[in-house]
């Protein structure tokens, strides 16, 4: 299948908690698509509208806030 | 000259210099990490690179502190593991180099890329170009930062004086570190003061007194018996504490603080026909044994009573071996007595503890095992069971029946989480850290618990507990001042309006707002970096040092 869509996601994750449970998915060998870009945050609070707006604004297919 | 190298690499066009571990064939199995290089090589700004087998191995550190040296590197980029495992080494390494560990920035390309894509070399690859990308995109924007020292008491604040606080104000004092002890009731001891003898024999109070002595004798322990701790404010290294002890409040300051508020056994009203003569608990009848009172000779003991059911989900844990350990201090001053333990499970750990029970059943103690849902029950001098091996409903005759019963949180544990701002679990025990790796600490900085407070624990584990709390926060107070990490929140005072969202959005209670001023002020030490502030901020005058807007939006642009 030549062309098949993979959006591109950004994601904002929580050093303490979502960030360490991609890392576990890792330690896991958990599988995933290679769309996923994970940005480290130390906080899902420091996440503002701007970030997101800013992460569509460059391409991306999808937003995801985790933590 | 630490300074004026910091002032140069803030200056300077950014010469960064890439790192591609290929982590043995934890990377370089699963993707292309030589063409990952090749590709960093070719980014703006990026003067070197180099793919290493480890980064993270002596060779490969010192392969990134030379090349700090030889080509004046002003920012590192490592594409490796995880920066919550490898960060402090990596940017470490770089500092040792003379170059700010916050002009260091660490790219996941393992455990986000690697071990998550395998069998798709291509797209693997292209993502981790991707990612080294974003990570050099941000490096760029990256600031030296100085990291925060503050001064500390060398003074320790313990609350609770039974063995686990009493162990830890001893070994504090034998340290040389002034202690603060205060203890609710009227005496130091806490629940030994009830015990018999332990499971060695010894007697209770012995071991108790022994140790009240030696803290009493000591001149750098300040006792307040029937005291209380009203309010704590503060933060590591300098707690400030208001205790009341009955006629007067004292103000009283200290580095640290341990909790070592231990338990209460539950009084079982209503359970098994409870009533404190011919039905009546452990602790009840550790007292009959201690002032010689016990005059039964047919006994039974039924095992988690009101506990590892709907409403006590918990195992209390030491109330198997006070069972056993009872039932052979009778047989011992009056062996022909008929003891029963009616018990769900035995937790008898420990070598010791598997000897007793051998013991006990060596010396004719008889074990029932009985099912949750059909649970004794106790009626004119006998109790019957269901023994579900042989599928029958037995009864023994008994002049006593003992209640194994839990030991509960203390009851103003809840009271005191609050003060204290630490959590407790749903039995209102208060909860570690983490179980396996920080077993006798808080979360928040500089407090710790230990013995009872935490899970019922024997004699022997609330003193090694108590111990071990003192080389925990004798590790903070012998340092000649705290060094914590620069990534903290500052606000800019000149685009400052007061609004003070920034207070609300804060969980730690480290803004406050300037009267004088009219600005909001982050307490560096408080500040744990979460960017909360950062979010909220109106006039974007709040910042996270290490994850500015620009930073962030640095690394989304290279997307």
């Amino acid at each position: 299948m030549p062309n098949e869509f993979t959006p591109g996601i950004i994601t904002y994750a929580c050093n303490w908690c979502a960030y360490a449970a991609a890392d576990l998915a890792g330690v896991s060998r958990f599988q995933y698509p290679a769309g996923m870009r994970i940005i480290r945050v130390m906080c899902s609070g420091r996440v503002n509208p701007n970030f997101i707006l800013k992460a569509f604004q460059t391409g991306a297919d999808g937003v995801m806030v985790a933590g | 000259m630490a300074d004026q190298i910091k002032k140069e690499n803030a200056e300077e066009k950014p010469r960064i210099g890439v790192f591609v571990c290929d982590c043995g064939s934890n990377i370089a199995g699963h993707l292309d990490c030589e063409s990952v290089a090749e590709y960093a090589s070719t980014l703006p700004g990026v003067v070197f690179t180099k793919e290493n087998l480890y980064t993270c191995s002596e060779s490969g550190i010192a392969e990134i502190q030379q090349s700090i040296k030889e080509h004046h590197l002003t920012r590192v980029v490592v594409a490796s593991c995880s920066p919550r495992t490898h960060q402090p080494l990596f940017a470490g390494s770089c500092a040792q180099a003379g170059l700010n560990p916050y002009l260091f920035e660490m790219v996941n390309i393992r455990d986000q890329c690697s071990w998550v894509h395998m069998g798709q070399r291509e797209n693997a690859t292209e993502k981790a170009k991707n990612l080294v990308r974003m990570g050099v995109a941000k490096s760029v924007t990256l600031e030296p930062q100085k990291e925060i020292e503050s001064s500390l008491i060398r003074k320790v604040l313990v609350i609770g004086g039974g063995m686990a606080g009493l162990s830890a104000a001893d070994a504090f004092a034998a340290m040389g570190i002034e202690v603060i002890l205060v203890e609710k009731s009227g005496a130091l001891g806490g629940l030994l003061r009830k015990i018999n003898r332990l499971a060695n024999g010894e007697a209770a109070i012995d071991v108790i007194s022994n140790l009240i002595e030696k803290v009493e004798s000591r001149s750098n322990i300040s006792v307040y018996t029937g005291s209380e701790v009203k309010s704590i404010g503060g933060y590591i290294g300098n707690f400030n504490m208001t205790v009341s002890t009955g006629d007067k409040n004292i103000e009283e300051s200290a580095g640290c603080v341990v909790v070592a508020t231990g338990a209460l056994p539950w009084v079982p009203e209503g359970l098994y026909g409870y009533n404190g003569e011919g039905v009546i608990t452990q602790i009840e009848l550790e007292d009959r044994l201690k002032t010689g009172a016990l005059n039964a000779s047919q006994i039974v003991m039924i095992q988690c009573a009101g506990a590892r059911t709907n409403n006590r989900e918990f195992c209390s844990r030491i109330c198997c071996m006070t069972a056993v350990k009872n039932a052979l201090i009778i047989k011992e001053y009056k062996p022909d007595s008929e003891i029963h333990i009616l018990y769900r499970d035995m937790q008898m750990y420990g070598t010791e503890k598997e000897k007793m029970l051998w013991d006990a059943r060596g010396k004719g103690i008889r074990f029932h095992v009985f099912d949750k849902d059909k649970p004794p029950d106790v009626k004119n001098g006998k109790v019957h069971f269901f023994q579900p091996l042989l599928g029958e409903t037995r009864e023994i005759p008994c002049d006593l029946v003992v209640l194994s019963t839990p030991l509960l949180p203390n009851e103003n544990a809840r009271n005191l989480a609050r003060t204290f701002r630490v959590p407790v679990d749903q039995n209102g025990f208060f909860l570690e850290a983490h179980a396996k790796l920080r077993p006798l600490d808080f979360a928040a900085d500089g407090i710790f618990l230990c013995g009872s407070a935490r899970y019922p624990a024997t004699t022997a584990e609330a003193r090694s507990q108590g111990i071990g709390v003192a080389s925990r926060a004798a590790g903070i107070l012998f340092k000649e001042k705290l060094v914590t990490s620069a990534i903290v929140a500052g606000i800019r005072d000149d685009t400052c309006v007061g609004c003070m969202i920034c207070l609300n959005a804060c969980p730690y209670q480290a803004i406050s707002f300037n009267e004088i001023s009219n600005v909001c002020e982050v307490n560096v030490i408080l500040c744990k970096g979460c960017g909360n502030c950062a979010a909220a901020c109106p006039s974007h005058s709040a910042r996270l040092k290490g994850f500015m807007q620009k930073q962030v939006l640095a690394q989304i642009r290279a997307f």
